[in-house]
């Protein structure tokens, strides 16, 4: 029995000695913990707030005005200005800049003290429904509260039921508030970043593990022939990956696609390319594949969890935020969720291509000179 | 166009390559003619592998200079990695392919004239033609061995370098790539083979002894020998074995060794090792002073160099 307590213990002892060399793994059991506390127990927020919104007044009037600081009073909408056309709005929307555009029509004020019920138009960005339903659903008493302040006296009757003012709301995008639209075209994002990275970094480090890489070097193969060559094909990889989603996002699961397939393909190629510069540092850095799949998890989790595909990015603090926006999936999930959704032309989806590029050129910078470094 | 060094295979003065704090190779000089087959030896981490990759042009030295095959070692990697055949320690070609599949990549990456032809002869020459279709993750030791020598023969080179290619295969197999090496030699090849096997020291034209980064002697088998300085004697008879510990540690008793049924004891110093033999008369063991083998001469070598790479 002793003898029994006395291997255990040996192994155990063991096992320990080895969990502490393994930087890596130990460094795992430790980071993911808290990485998964701070994201889940701070940054992530399903009641989004602050929500970018721009007015588009036909009516400013003292009740107008008090309307206003009422929705930025009640810390759902963030104003962040006017616009004079509704074209200004609607491409505000489109480019996802804004959340929320709300209109207040000529004659607000004049229809209001009438009695009339004068409409206010909201349009919400409802590409991710969960993201817009709680302002949405907030508004009506946003409204009924802010107008109260204002109709006293002769008026004061106008603010008892029923609402003084009718609210239109439109979903734009989703008007369905469907969220396989916005979740489909996420997985895609989803599904590239998983393979991609993990694939070439799992292929580059096997080479290396079994010895495969020095034969390689040895022969007249040049370093970036034998980059080029080995990631190639995960680039076909990537692109079977990303016409099976979009037929499945189409024919099962119906989700709409009114943009430009070439400015997708565009966004798939610069996505492809990003997760393959990190999987290929991945590859330099890791010296078995079990390090290699480590990392990979170590990216993708908060990828995960602070580009928007699971939780609002706008209802996350500004930390959170400035994070989100170094991820790749981050930029992919609004150019494949906006063009898709919206029909973003390219001018609209430039401040999401152009961080793309950068991570490109800083990640495959690095790839490229730790690449060297493990040559000799 | 004709130079001294034009028949020299390889002509290198003062590598050296540090990795951290630690000299791997410390200032070695080879001067190894053309057509010749020479083993390389030393006791395991002596810088042998490191010294091969700098040769082939897979590392850069971080100091010294010289040839291989004619050209330059920090310049011209490339002309040297077309023509060196380089067999790595560890089995590196891909496991998950077939035989005929792994020469076929190789042919390529050379760009082999007329590949089918020369994978097709290559599988002949080394008695593969039958097992083409088999994956190479499933041979044995010997058969890998094989598989990686036509590999890295494949595209003609004029040198072979071949980093430990018999350890752990069995004498049979150990002996069948001896005969292709030195048919390969007989071909005008020059062949650097590193190992640990005292046999295989003795058929190669000359050795390099490497201990520790550093060279510690070069020449042939026989020169070795003569000029290590060594003495030895060696006692046979029932019970020679319990000699070995009363022996160790004497004055005069360099290093003892028991192997081939008989006690071998050696040393630098003829007098002292003659009167410590004569204090160790038994009956029934016959003492006998020999010519010291390879294997004494290189221990003794060892004793002399300082090991460097203990973990402080």
């Amino acid at each position: 029995m002793f003898a029994a307590l006395n291997r255990i213990l040996a192994i155990l002892i063991k096992e320990f000695i080895q969990m502490r060399r393994d930087r890596m793994t130990f460094g795992m059991m430790i980071m993911v913990p808290v990485v998964q506390l701070t994201l889940f127990g701070f940054a992530i927020n399903s009641d989004p707030r602050h929500l970018p919104t721009l007015l588009y007044l036909e009516d400013e009037s003292a009740v107008v005005r008090s309307l206003a600081a009422g929705l930025q009073n009640s810390t759902y909408f963030d104003i962040e200005g006017q616009v004079s056309s509704a074209k200004e709005g609607t491409d505000a929307l489109q480019s996802g800049k804004v959340a929320f555009v709300i209109t207040v029509p000529a004659g607000f004020t004049r229809d209001l003290l009438r009695g009339d019920k004068p409409q206010v138009l909201i349009e919400a960005d409802a590409s991710d429904p969960s993201a817009a339903s709680n302002a949405v659903g907030m508004i009506q008493q946003i409204v009924n509260s802010a107008l109260r302040q204002d109709l006293k006296g002769e008026w004061a009757g106008l603010s008892q039921a029923p609402p003084p003012v009718d609210i239109i709301v439109h979903r734009m995008y989703n008007p369905e508030g469907i969220s396989q639209y916005n979740i489909v075209p996420g997985l895609l994002g989803v599904i590239l970043t998983m393979t991609m990275i993990m694939i070439t970094s799992i292929a580059m480090t096997r080479e290396t593990e079994r010895g495969n890489m020095e034969n390689l070097l040895a022969m007249p193969a040049r370093p970036w022939e034998v980059m080029v060559g080995k990631i190639v094909p995960y680039i076909g990889v990537g692109l079977v990956q990303t016409a099976i989603v979009l037929l499945a996002s189409a024919y099962i699961f119906g989700v709409p696609f009114i943009g430009s397939f070439w400015l997708l393909a565009l966004g798939v190629a610069l996505f492809i390319i990003a997760n393959l510069a990190v999987g290929f540092t991945f590859s330099t850095i890791a010296r078995t594949q079990m390090q290699a799949m480590q990392m990979t998890f170590f990216f993708f989790l908060p990828s995960l969890l602070l580009s928007g595909f699971m939780f609002p990015f706008r209802g996350m603090p500004e930390w959170a935020q400035a994070i989100g926006q170094i991820f790749p999936l981050t930029h992919f999930l609004r150019i494949v969720r906006s063009v898709m959704l919206k029909g973003s032309d390219f001018a609209a989806m430039w401040p999401n291509i152009w961080p793309l590029l950068v991570f490109i050129a800083v990640a495959t910078a690095v790839a490229m000179k730790r690449y060297r470094s493990t040559l000799d | 166009m004709t130079k001294a060094g034009d028949n020299l295979a390889i002509d290198v003065r003062g590598l050296t390559k540090t990795f951290g704090k630690r000299k791997a190779v410390d200032s070695v000089d080879i001067a190894m003619p053309r057509g010749q087959v020479w083993g390389f030896l030393g006791p395991n981490g002596s810088g042998k592998t490191t010294t091969i990759r700098m040769l082939c042009g897979l590392l850069r030295p971080d100091a010294g200079q010289g040839t291989c095959l004619g050209y330059d070692i920090l310049k011209h990697s490339r002309e040297i990695k077309r023509q060196v055949g380089y067999m790595t320690q560890k089995f590196s070609y891909w496991e998950d392919l077939t035989i005929r599949e792994n020469l076929e990549f190789v042919a390529n990456l050379y760009d082999i004239a007329n590949k089918k032809q020369v994978v097709d002869d290559t599988l002949e020459q080394l008695g593969l033609t039958t097992r083409q279709k088999q994956l190479a993750g499933t041979l044995s030791g010997g058969w890998k061995q094989r598989l990686a020598l036509a590999a890295c023969t494949l595209h003609s080179p004029k040198m072979l370098m071949l980093d430990e290619p018999t350890a752990g295969v069995d004498p049979q197999a150990r002996r069948d790539f001896w005969d292709q090496i030195h048919r390969l030699s007989a071909q005008g090849l020059t062949v650097l083979v590193s190992t640990h096997y005292m046999d295989e020291a003795e058929r190669c034209d000359q050795i390099v002894y490497i201990a520790y980064g550093k060279l510690m002697a070069q020449g042939r088998v026989e020169d070795i020998i003569d000029q290590s300085g060594l003495y030895t004697f060696v006692a046979e008879g029932t019970g020679v074995r319990e000699l070995m510990e009363r022996l160790r540690n004497k004055t005069g008793a360099d290093h003892v060794a028991y192997f081939g049924n008989a006690l071998h004891v050696s040393g630098g110093n003829l007098d002292a090792l003659t009167a410590l033999i004569k204090g160790e008369q038994v009956v029934g063991i016959i003492w006998h002073q020999a010519r010291p083998s390879l294997e004494d001469v290189f221990i003794h070598l060892m004793g002399q160099s300082v090991d460097n790479t203990a973990v402080a």
